[in-house]
């Protein structure tokens, strides 16, 4: 069965067979020529996701709890479980992820996988950091038990692994205890990067989730102007105050017909005068230099989850993410990005800014590290989106940066090794009938 | 329905049905035919809030077997407030046409072993005056097609017994619920091709879960399907018989 299956940019387009597997136990569906791929809910924007002419290893049905100890928090589950049935299941009693990306609709292996990290990437660090072990199942058949402990090079590179090193069949890792499902939130404007980096380093230590929107469009003066979001899960004594009126916001007790983004855009709807108008918009919203409230934690971590099928706003073209990380001292180097994508007229709906912690994760080829991370999204209008993007790929390397894999779906094979110096480290851990489109793309031989 | 027996417990739209009564910390009775598979499914229903999960492998071909299943599992949970019948299988029509023997497995598999279940079943819930039976027949019941008849055959049958057993059932207060579900990605349709019409087995559980609440008589699931076969059964027998269907 040939099949579209896509990735969140859909872009590039690729023709795959989709496998499915559906219990932990079964052995691996392997033919005697194709490599196969694993593939979560696509919500990686790329190619990590893609397996271009190869077999694409259907994990959703792989979604059963295994254990949980009520103690400990200490949670069990197959790697196909995404963080939505976790949440769904555990906020009500009082549990929450260590760490979560900006979307709910990952599943556990793909955000072992990508080693994807949050809003509290500072305190926590990376989701791969809170996994105690993991099942591993290679191409001949075995099956590793991995943690820090055991088997310790396979727990290293499959944290952040891409897919490439086997499948995760199930995964475990600790929930944290919350009060309440509330965060209590203070949005803060701020009028350029300095006032950024100001906030940031005087929020880090108060508060446990910490972003920044910024107005990339914004130039001279007020570049970096933005509105930095910084929050705690609501603390004991401040249950008193919601319960018991607290109600989980309306929009997700609507059908999902309702929150479906319908249609594809056409591709001229996001251009740079509609994007300029709704960045500003945003930052001239907030009238007030703080906002302090108690909001829920959908959207306060998921907002964009609100509208299923977001994809679609950028039309059946697609577009491309773009997120680096800089070491932190240099601020310059985000400044000169900003001014580059402002002038180039191209425009990013949606930039979010961040500071890395120290914290290092355990994955061979994880991306976050300390620093200062952008995160950026281009609808794709032809080749001088991806010149602009190459410009940019070049002032990361210079700066000693890194782009994250899993948003790109173009890096060069200079720009990749670059970034990633250890990718022949991690290459011999790399299973030999596991591959995607990524890999072959950043690994191939350029003469 | 603090209690539930569930015969297929390991098939998709068992499991994804079985989620919803873990969740509001139901007893579970499971039978299916893999002791892996059962264990499985358990762990997952108990951590998604089941009270007790048992479970007991039965072949349900062995019809001689089901008084007792029927009877360990009341023993079990001392009593039975809900049951759902998920098991069945998809032979090959052309298998089938070249041998009877196929037809008569197909027949034993989907109609005969749940009629043979709900013979027992009936009589106790007609005695308890409460309760709830939801079995899983198919839109491919509603109108006999060259493609699937025998397995449309079995299908329809089980739904004019279903049809029947409401009738009786009605006076002791006891839900018979008639489950018609169209295209389910499962292990059970892995080698047809997927369209737009397909639906999920987490989308079907959903939908059983919420008719067995709600009581109702009988779903097509997802709903749509309720439109597509009435179009189909609409269409007179002259011309429908040269449709390539």
């Amino acid at each position: 069965m040939t099949q579209q299956f896509e990735s969140w940019g859909r872009f590039p387009r690729v023709s795959q067979t989709v496998k499915t597997i559906r219990w932990r136990h079964e052995i691996l569906p392997l033919d005697n020529k194709s490599n196969i791929l694993p593939y979560g809910l696509g919500r990686s924007y790329g190619d990590v996701c893609l397996n271009d002419n190869g077999l694409l290893l259907h994990t959703r049905q792989l979604n059963r709890f295994i254990s949980f100890d009520e103690d400990t928090g200490l949670l069990r589950c197959e790697a196909g479980v995404s963080f939505a049935e976790i949440l769904q299941h555990f906020v009500p009693r009082g549990w929450f992820l260590p760490t979560t990306p900006g979307t709910k609709y990952v599943t556990v292996g793909g955000a072992i996988a990508n080693d994807v990290h949050g809003k509290n990437h500072h305190r926590a660090g990376t989701f791969g950091q809170h996994i105690t072990q993991f099942e591993l199942v290679t191409s001949d058949g075995q099956r590793h038990i991995c943690s820090p402990q055991n088997k310790t090079e396979y727990y290293n590179a499959t944290i952040g692994g891409l897919g490439l090193t086997g499948l995760i069949t199930w995964a475990e890792f600790h929930l944290r205890p919350i009060h309440h499902r509330a965060i209590h939130q203070q949005m803060v404007k701020f009028a350029n990067l300095e006032d950024f980096f100001q906030l940031s380093a005087e929020s880090d230590e108060k508060y446990e989730y910490t972003m920044a929107w910024v107005d990339c469009l914004a130039q001279g003066d007020n570049v970096g102007r933005g509105i930095f979001f910084r929050g705690n899960h609501v603390a004991k004594d401040q249950v008193k105050e919601l319960i018991p009126n607290w109600q989980p916001p309306l929009v997700q007790k609507l059908p999902e017909v309702l929150r479906t983004m319908p249609i594809n855009l056409p591709s001229f709807a996001l251009n740079s005068l509609t994007v300029k108008a709704f960045n500003f918009l945003l930052y001239h919203k907030q009238r007030i230099p703080i906002i302090e409230e108690f909001v829920d934690y959908e959207p306060f971590f998921y907002p964009l989850d609100s509208i299923l099928e977001w994809k679609r706003l950028y039309g059946t073209n697609g577009f491309l993410q773009y997120q680096f990380v800089v070491p932190y001292e240099d601020h310059q180097v985000i400044r000169k990005i900003l001014q580059t994508i402002a002038k180039s007229g191209l425009s990013s709906f949606l930039a979010v800014l961040k500071t890395f912690g120290e914290l290092e994760s355990p994955g061979l080829l994880s991306f976050p590290r300390k620093g200062v991370t952008l995160a950026l999204d281009f609808p794709i209008k032809g080749e001088k989106t991806f010149l602009l993007l190459e410009q940019l790929d070049d002032m990361v390397q210079e700066a000693g940066g890194a782009v994250y894999p899993c948003k790109d779906a173009r890096l060069s094979p200079r720009h990749f090794k670059a970034y990633y110096p250890q990718w022949e480290e991690f290459a011999q851990y790399t299973d030999s009938r596991f591959s995607s489109s990524f890999w072959r793309r950043v690994t191939r031989n350029v003469t | 329905m603090q209690k539930v027996l569930i015969f297929g417990a390991t098939s998709a739209i068992a499991q994804a049905t079985a989620k919803y009564f873990a969740h509001d910390g139901c007893h579970l009775f499971l039978v299916g035919r893999d002791t892996d598979k059962l264990q499985m499914v358990a762990d997952d229903l108990r951590v998604h809030g089941a009270e007790q999960v048992d479970y007991v492998v039965q072949d349900l071909n062995e019809f001689s077997k089901h008084d007792l299943l029927i009877e360990q599992a009341e023993q079990d949970m001392q009593g039975i407030d809900a049951v759902l019948i998920a098991h069945g299988t998809l032979d090959s029509q052309q298998e089938c046409q070249d041998n009877y023997a196929a037809t008569e497995q197909t027949l034993r598999n989907n109609f005969l072993s749940i009629v043979s279940l709900l013979t027992p079943l009936a009589n106790y819930f007609e005695q308890q005056r409460h309760g709830c039976i939801a079995v899983i027949s198919s839109v491919a019941g509603d109108r006999g097609r060259q493609s699937n008849y025998i397995y449309g055959a079995a299908k329809g049958g089980l739904s004019v017994f279903l049809q029947g057993l409401r009738n009786r059932l009605a006076a002791s207060h006891v839900c018979v619920l008639t489950v018609k579900p169209g295209l389910v990605d499962t292990p059970m349709t892995r080698d047809f091709k997927k369209g737009a019409l397909w639906s999920t087995p987490e989308q079907v559980g959903r939908g059983i879960y919420q008719a067995m609440k709600k009581r109702k008589n009988e779903v097509y699931l997802p709903s749509f399907w309720w439109v597509i076969m009435k179009i189909i059964k609409s269409i007179p027998e002259s011309i429908f018989k040269r449709l390539k269907l």
